[in-house]
Formats: structure tokens, C-alpha cells, sequence
């Protein structure tokens, strides 16, 4: 797929990928064999009929690949974009183990835009389900919450979204970039969905402005969870509190929710350093760094304790940043943090690491390498070590279990939760995962729903 | 008044949720910063929450000017842990500046909960002094001051504070809301006197909700989020020097800001 050049786009915040062209997409279209087992299927957690919709593109029928698209997936533009098709429905497709497989998300995000730029309402037209007078409250707007309130409304109830921010989508508003998933395809799926017939409550914090069981209590008969892992983890070493230190979560919600990289033009600053660490090694570190370098940083660091085979984040999007000039320290781990007079951080001290024996995750362990230490002069540190569930939903509730390690126990296959009438499903259930995960959770606990509703 | 405002905001939501020592966050417009502000009153039937602020920077200058009737995109609450109201004895309420509303709640709850409540209050002049009679009426005694004199005891609030604790009277709990740095030497004033001092911390914020840590204090040597741990500390284990820091981060960018602003609205008498 074409991209722009990587000496052009780390100056700018236009998005990186620039799509197939028709051509591009009925060649790849025509590599698919149509095989009658479309294992590819099984490996989509919404379960997109993705021969069919790929045999529509081929036969140049746009309308009708845009309908086999959204009849199980509301978010096409978005998934087609962030999915980590390589380990989804691309590792299954059946081409894969002969080579190359068929390029499915980037088929996707072709359908998907070739709708936003034909098709003039945001909605595809829909047959009107006969309402079933049964009201869902949806708590959050990212993946899980969208899919799960698109589906019951595509069943007839009537869903209402409470969102704790003052615009919908999470992570994929405040946290995914804008250059690798443009804030407007975000809107736009949000405002499909929204046109389904869902009301959205926005600014509203459960567990603060309303309570679940307010909420249980006050008409709604059922209540889906899907607010997150939006609660972020710092290192705790000496002086991670001086200013110029992030959490990966506020420097992203800075700039992309905020608009800081518009600043003075949107009023939300955010410090533009000159030399930019950023610590940890999955794909929030690299969104960051690279937002880091948008915003006119000369230097970014990636500073990540293990090598790069262990580095959580998407092959791509490491090949991506390294193409743009960041710059990795790897197996390097920050011991303290140290500030100037007027308490800003001006260097790390950092340590270097040797590899072990595999831990419990698989991966060998990063063992400090003693007599290492030394200082590294840095003016912005962004911490992006992964997220935990916010405790405000779980613990305003009443009878709503939660596990170890916060997240709220949750039943797999029916999305149930503890409480009679509340579900749970994304990234509050499971931890900090995909997109395309937290949509299956949705789906699953929608069908649920609906026939707990029905009973 | 000048700098000093006071709206009153149709929120019935949140005005029904509302207890005293909660905050908002508002967002003026699409552009707009988030910022938080304390509750200072509600009223759950009409369905509104008044607000106070001082003018400091381009959003709370943005939002002075708006008039009656006027929209703001975002108002978002109550936040924040309420403050923490007990039978304690006697309480000491203590409120600088434009926090007289901030406290007013606070020692109208503390009352109504059966406690004794002397509060203080103090500003810079007389210009700045409002909710004095509010303020009285939910409080057994009530101490005025201004650092120049021009109205009532002249002094900082820090000195009556420090005169009720020498007297030798009991005093079971010191609440303390106001400028960072009042707030500092109200904890340090009665730290010799071992009184327990609730101080209200306002480091700068984001989302107001836990998920960015742009709040984050230091008290007892353990890392906070004053939006959701907070803003309610005790203030005799608070890192002040942090805070301090912390609310600086942002001089250079809110000074350009507020040029920009300026440069491009003009202006105000
Ligand atoms: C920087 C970054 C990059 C990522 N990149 C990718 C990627 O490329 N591909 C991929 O598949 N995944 C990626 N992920 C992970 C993915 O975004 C998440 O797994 C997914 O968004 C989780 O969806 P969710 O619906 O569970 O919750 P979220 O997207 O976290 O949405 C939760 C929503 O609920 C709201 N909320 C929270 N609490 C409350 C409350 N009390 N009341 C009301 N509303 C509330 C939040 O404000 C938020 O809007 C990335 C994550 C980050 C942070
Ligand atoms: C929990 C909480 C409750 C608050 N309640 C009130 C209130 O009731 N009334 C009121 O007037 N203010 C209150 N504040 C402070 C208020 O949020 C800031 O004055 C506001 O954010 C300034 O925004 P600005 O754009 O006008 O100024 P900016 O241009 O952003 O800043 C101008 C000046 O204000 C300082 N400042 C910026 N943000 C904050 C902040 N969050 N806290 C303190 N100083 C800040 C800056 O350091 C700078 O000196 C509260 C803060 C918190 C955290
Ligand atoms: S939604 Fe994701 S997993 Fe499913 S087909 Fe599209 S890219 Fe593949
Ligand atoms: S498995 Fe691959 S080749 Fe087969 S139908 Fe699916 S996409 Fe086409
Ligand atoms: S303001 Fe974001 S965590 Fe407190």
C-alpha cells in the first residue's frame, strides 16, 4: 500500500498509509480463491463475511460489499486501520501458508472509504427493526460500547451511550493517532452508529454523575460495561514526578484528543522537547515517539528493557518509526529521573540490561547488568508501561466482582458479568487488548443481551 | 468584583449528585481547554450549580465573558471525593481568596453534621471580599481579614488561625482552601499543634476522571491523583514544593495563549 515518505511524514500529522487505488484493490481482490472453507472468517472476531464482501469488490458491486461489511462490522474504516490483521483473519487466510495472504484490512479500509466518499448520509440505509420497547444503557464510546449498542439497536431496543468525555470513540479518539486513524473516520463510524437511533450521553461519568445501579434502577433493564483500561502505570523511580514527565495516556490525550500539536490555535499546551525519551516498547510507545517527532522534537528515543524480538508492538509500526528517525536504546531500562532547579526533568539515568531465562509470558527476562548506570540528557519523558482499569465503575457499584488484577470478572463467551443485568466486555474485562477484540466482546454480549431481554 | 465570578450554571444532572468539596471540569468550546473548578453551591430543585473563579489565563478570561444565557460545550461532574464531614468538635474552616466559596458548603456541612465551625476568611482588599454574610450564617464565629486593612482585621489568615490554637482550645480539625501557598502555611501553622489540616490540592488537570495522571501530588512520599484520590490531603504530609513545580509546567505555553487570544479578541476594558 503507498505511504508517504518517511522524511516528509514525520513532520506532519496527515495520515501515514494512503490507501489502494481501485486498480490496487481489484488485484488484490482477484488473488482470493474463494475457497469454500473461508477459514479467514474464523479468524475475524466479528465475523465479516470477508469472501463475500471481497467477490462484491471484485464484481465492482460497492454497495453491496459496504452492506455484507456493516451487517456484522459498524467500524470498517477503523479496523481496516488498526486491526492487527497479521495475527487476525490474514494468519487464517488460507494463502498464507503458501505466501503471501490476501490483504483483507487493507480491502476493508478500501470499502470503507470508498462508502464515506460515495455514499452522501453516514448510514448506509438500514431496514427499521421493530423497536422492542426494552431500554440498554452503554457505559463508554470505544470499540466494545459502539458495537454492543449497534447491535441491540440493530435488534430493536432503544441504547443509550454514557461517555465520559466530551466526545465518543476512546482510545480511538484520545489515544490512537490521528496519523495512523484520522479523527474524522472516527466520527464519521461514531455518527453511524449514532444514526441507528442511539442517543449519546456525553460528559457523563458513571460511577459519578450516575450510578450503575441508578441507571438499573431508573428504566434501564440492562447495563453493558465498556469503559477501559484507562488508568496509567508509572515506573515509581526517583523523580518521575517533575514536570516534562508523562504518562503516555496524557501527552496522547494532549495532543490528539486536545489538539495540542494545533496549539495556539485549540488553547491545550503540551511540552515540545528537543531531545525525547520514551520508555517502553508496544505500540502506545511507538505512537508516542512518533507524535513526539511530529510535534518538532530533533531527537526521539525509544528506551525499552529487553531486545527488539521481545517488543510487544506491531512489526509495522516499529519499521514505521525506524524509517522516520526514531531511535532505539534497547536493552536499557531508566533508573531514576533527575530535574534542573526549577524541578524539570533534564536527563534519565540509565542502565543497561542482559537477557535471562523466559519469564511467565514467554519472553527472557531483562537482568540489570551492575556498574552500567549513566546519565542520558533528555528535556521530555513519556512513560508508556500499559494501563489498568480505572476503579470508579467497580467501586460505585454494588455486588459487580472484580479480579486481581482490577478488571471486572467477566464471563468470556456471554460477556455476563457478577450482577444480575450488567455485562462487561473490551479492555475492562480482559486488560489492555485490540480494537477488534473489544468489538467481538460487544457483539457477543449484545446477542446475550438480547435474549436475556427476550426471555 | 473584579477578576472574581460568579455564574450559575444549569447542570441538573450534576446538581444532583453534588457534595461539598466535588469540582467540574468545563471545556468553553471545540477549542477550549478542559479546567476544573470547585462546586460552590447547587441546588438540586432548580437544577443548577454555581461556580466562582479568578481570572488567570485565556479559559477562565474566555468564560468571564460570557453573558447570561450563553452556552458552555462542557461541564462535567461533580468530581473528586467529597470532603470528608464527621461530628469532629470544633472545626476551623479557613478559605483565601476566592475559596470563601469553596468552604462555604464545606462549613455549611460540617454544621449541619453537629460540629462547632469558626471560619476564616481572608483576601488581599475589600474589593475582593464576597459571600461574607453567606459564609456567616453557616458558622458559629466568623473571622474577616485583609492584608491591607481595608476591611475588617488587617492580616494574613494564617495569624487568627495561629491566635485560636494558642488559645488552648480544643480544636479537633483545621480546614484549609485557598492559594497553594496560604494553603502551605495554614498546614504549617498548625502542625506544631498536631491538629489534623485538610487542605484542598489544584495541581493541573486533564480529563478529571483518572486516566492521565497530569494531577498527580505527592503526599506521605506516595504518588496521588488529587482528581480521583483527591483533591481533599492531609496537608501536613503533602510535598508542597511539587505542587508548586507542578502548577508551573505550562508559563511559557499559557503566556502565548493568552497572547494569542488577546491579540485576536482585542482588549478588555
Ligand atoms: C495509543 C494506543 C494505540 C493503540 N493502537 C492499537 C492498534 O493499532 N490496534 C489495536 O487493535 N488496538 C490498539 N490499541 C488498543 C485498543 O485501542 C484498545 O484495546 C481498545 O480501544 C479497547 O476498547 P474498549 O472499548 O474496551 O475501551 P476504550 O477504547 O478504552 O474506551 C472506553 C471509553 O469509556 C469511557 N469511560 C471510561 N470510564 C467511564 C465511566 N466511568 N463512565 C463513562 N464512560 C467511561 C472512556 O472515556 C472511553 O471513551 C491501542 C491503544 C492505545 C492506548
Ligand atoms: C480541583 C480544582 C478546583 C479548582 N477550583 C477553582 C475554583 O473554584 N475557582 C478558580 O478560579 N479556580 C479553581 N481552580 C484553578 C483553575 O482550574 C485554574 O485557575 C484554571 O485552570 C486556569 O485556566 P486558564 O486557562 O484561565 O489559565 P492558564 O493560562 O491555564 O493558567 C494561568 C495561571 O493559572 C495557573 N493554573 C493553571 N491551571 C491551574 C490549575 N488547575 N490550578 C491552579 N492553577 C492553575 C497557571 O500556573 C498559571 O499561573 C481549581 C483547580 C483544581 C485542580
Ligand atoms: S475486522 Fe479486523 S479481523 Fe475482522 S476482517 Fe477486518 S481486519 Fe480482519
Ligand atoms: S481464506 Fe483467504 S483466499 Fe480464502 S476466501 Fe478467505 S481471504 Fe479469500
Ligand atoms: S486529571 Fe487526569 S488523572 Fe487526574
Amino acid at each position: 500500500m503507498p505511504k508517504q515518505v518517511p522524511n516528509l511524514r514525520a513532520r506532519n500529522f496527515n495520515e501515514v498509509a494512503l490507501g489502494y487505488t481501485a486498480e490496487q484493490a481489484q488485484a488484490e481482490a482477484n488473488r482470493c480463491i474463494q475457497c469454500p472453507k473461508h477459514s479467514c472468517i474464523d479468524g475475524c472476531p466479528v465475523e465479516i463475511d470477508i469472501p463475500g464482501f471481497i467477490k462484491a469488490i471484485r464484481d465492482d458491486d460497492m454497495p453491496e460489499a459496504v452492506r455484507i461489511m456493516k451487517d456484522k462490522n459498524s467500524l470498517p474504516g477503523i479496523c481496516g486501520r488498526v486491526c492487527p490483521q497479521e495475527t487476525q483473519c490474514e494468519a487464517a487466510c488460507s494463502l498464507a501458508k503458501k505466501g503471501a495472504p490476501i490483504a483483507i484490512g487493507r480491502l476493508e479500509r478500501y470499502v470503507a472509504d470508498w462508502e464515506r466518499a460515495n455514499v452522501k448520509s453516514a448510514g448506509s440505509p438500514i431496514v427499521q427493526p421493530a423497536p422492542t420497547s426494552k431500554r440498554v444503557a452503554v457505559v463508554g464510546s470505544g470499540p466494545a460500547s459502539l458495537t454492543a449498542a449497534a447491535d441491540l439497536a440493530k435488534l430493536g431496543h432503544s441504547v443509550t451511550i454514557f461517555e465520559a468525555l466530551h466526545v465518543a470513540g476512546g482510545v480511538l479518539m484520545y489515544g490512537i493517532p490521528e496519523f495512523r486513524l484520522p479523527k474524522d473516520i472516527v466520527q464519521a463510524e461514531v455518527g453511524y452508529v449514532v444514526s441507528l437511533g442511539i442517543e449519546l450521553e456525553l460528559d457523563t461519568v458513571v460511577g459519578k454523575t450516575v450510578t450503575v445501579d441508578e441507571l438499573l434502577s431508573n428504566g434501564y433493564q440492562a447495563v453493558f460495561l465498556g469503559p477501559g483500561a484507562g488508568a496509567p502505570m508509572f515506573l515509581n523511580i526517583p523523580g518521575e514526578n517533575l514536570n516534562g514527565i508523562y504518562s503516555a495516556n496524557e501527552f496522547l490525550t494532549r495532543v490528539n484528543l486536545m489538539k495540542a500539536y494545533r496549539f495556539s490555535e485549540y488553547d491545550t499546551p503540551v511540552k515540545v522537547g528537543k531531545r525525547v525519551a520514551v520508555i517502553g516498547g508496544g505500540n502506545v510507545a511507538m505512537d508516542s515517539a512518533r507524535c513526539a517527532l511530529r510535534l518538532g522534537a530533533d531527537e526521539v528515543y525509544i528506551i525499552y528493557r529487553r531486545s527488539e524480538v521481545e517488543m510487544p508492538a506491531r512489526r509495522e509500526e516499529v519499521e514505521n518509526a525506524m524509517e522516520e528517525g526514531i531511535q532505539f536504546k534497547l536493552l536499557t531500562n531508566p533508573k531514576s529521573c533527575i530535574g534542573d532547579e526549577s524541578g524539570q526533568v533534564k536527563a534519565l539515568e540509565l542502565y543497561e540490561m542482559e537477557l535471562g531465562e523466559p519469564d511467565d509470558s514467554g519472553r527472557r527476562r531483562p537482568i540489570p547488568k551492575p556498574g552500567t548506570e549513566y546519565i542520558f540528557d533528555i528535556d521530555v519523558v513519556v512513560v508508556a508501561l500499559g494501563t489498568r482499569p480505572n476503579p470508579i465503575i467497580p467501586s460505585t457499584t454494588k455486588d459487580l466482582e472484580t479480579t486481581r488484577w482490577g478488571t471486572i470478572l467477566t464471563d468470556e463467551v456471554t460477556g455476563k458479568t457478577s450482577k444480575l443485568g450488567v455485562w462487561c466486555g473490551g479492555d475492562m474485562a480482559t486488560g489492555a487488548a485490540t480494537v477488534i477484540s473489544a468489538m467481538g466482546a460487544g457483539k457477543r454480549a449484545a446477542t446475550n443481551i438480547d435474549e436475556y431481554l427476550e426471555a | 468584583m473584579p477578576d472574581i465570578h460568579l455564574f450559575k450554571v444549569a447542570a441538573p444532572n450534576v446538581a444532583k449528585k453534588a457534595q461539598a468539596g466535588q469540582f467540574v471540569v468545563i471545556r468553553i468550546d471545540e477549542r477550549g481547554e478542559r479546567i476544573p473548578l470547585t462546586i460552590a453551591d447547587w441546588d438540586r430543585e432548580e437544577g443548577s450549580i454555581t461556580i466562582v473563579f479568578m481570572e488567570v489565563g485565556t479559559t477562565t478570561r474566555r468564560l468571564a465573558l460570557l453573558e447570561t444565557g450563553d452556552f458552555i460545550a462542557d461541564f462535567i461532574g461533580p468530581l473528586g471525593l467529597p470532603t470528608h464531614i464527621e461530628k469532629f468538635g470544633t472545626v476551623i474552616c479557613v478559605a483565601g481568596g476566592f475559596a470563601v466559596a469553596t468552604i462555604m458548603p464545606i462549613a455549611r456541612a460540617m454544621r449541619i453534621e453537629g460540629n462547632r465551625v469558626i471560619s476564616i476568611m481572608g483576601a488581599r482588599n475589600k474589593s475582593l471580599i464576597f459571600w461574607e454574610d453567606k459564609l456567616r450564617g453557616v458558622s458559629d464565629q466568623l473571622i474577616v481579614t485583609t492584608d491591607d486593612g481595608s476591611h475588617a482585621r488587617q492580616g494574613l489568615v494564617t495569624e487568627p488561625l495561629k491566635e485560636l490554637l494558642e488559645t488552648g482550645e480544643k480544636i479537633d480539625r483545621v480546614i484549609a482552601i485557598g492559594p497553594s501557598i496560604m494553603m502551605k502555611f495554614c498546614a504549617k501553622t498548625t502542625q506544631p499543634f498536631g491538629v489534623k489540616t485538610i487542605v484542598s490540592l489544584n495541581p493541573i488537570m486533564v480529563d478529571g476522571t483518572g486516566m492521565c495522571g497530569c494531577c498527580r501530588v505527592s503526599v506521605g512520599g506516595v504518588t496521588k491523583f488529587a482528581c480521583v484520590d483527591g483533591p481533599d490531603f492531609d496537608g501536613h504530609q503533602v510535598d508542597w514544593d511539587l505542587l508548586f513545580a507542578r502548577q508551573r509546567i505550562y508559563l511559557d505555553e499559557e503566556k502565548r495563549s493568552f497572547e494569542q487570544w488577546q491579540s485576536q479578541y482585542g482588549t478588555r476594558s
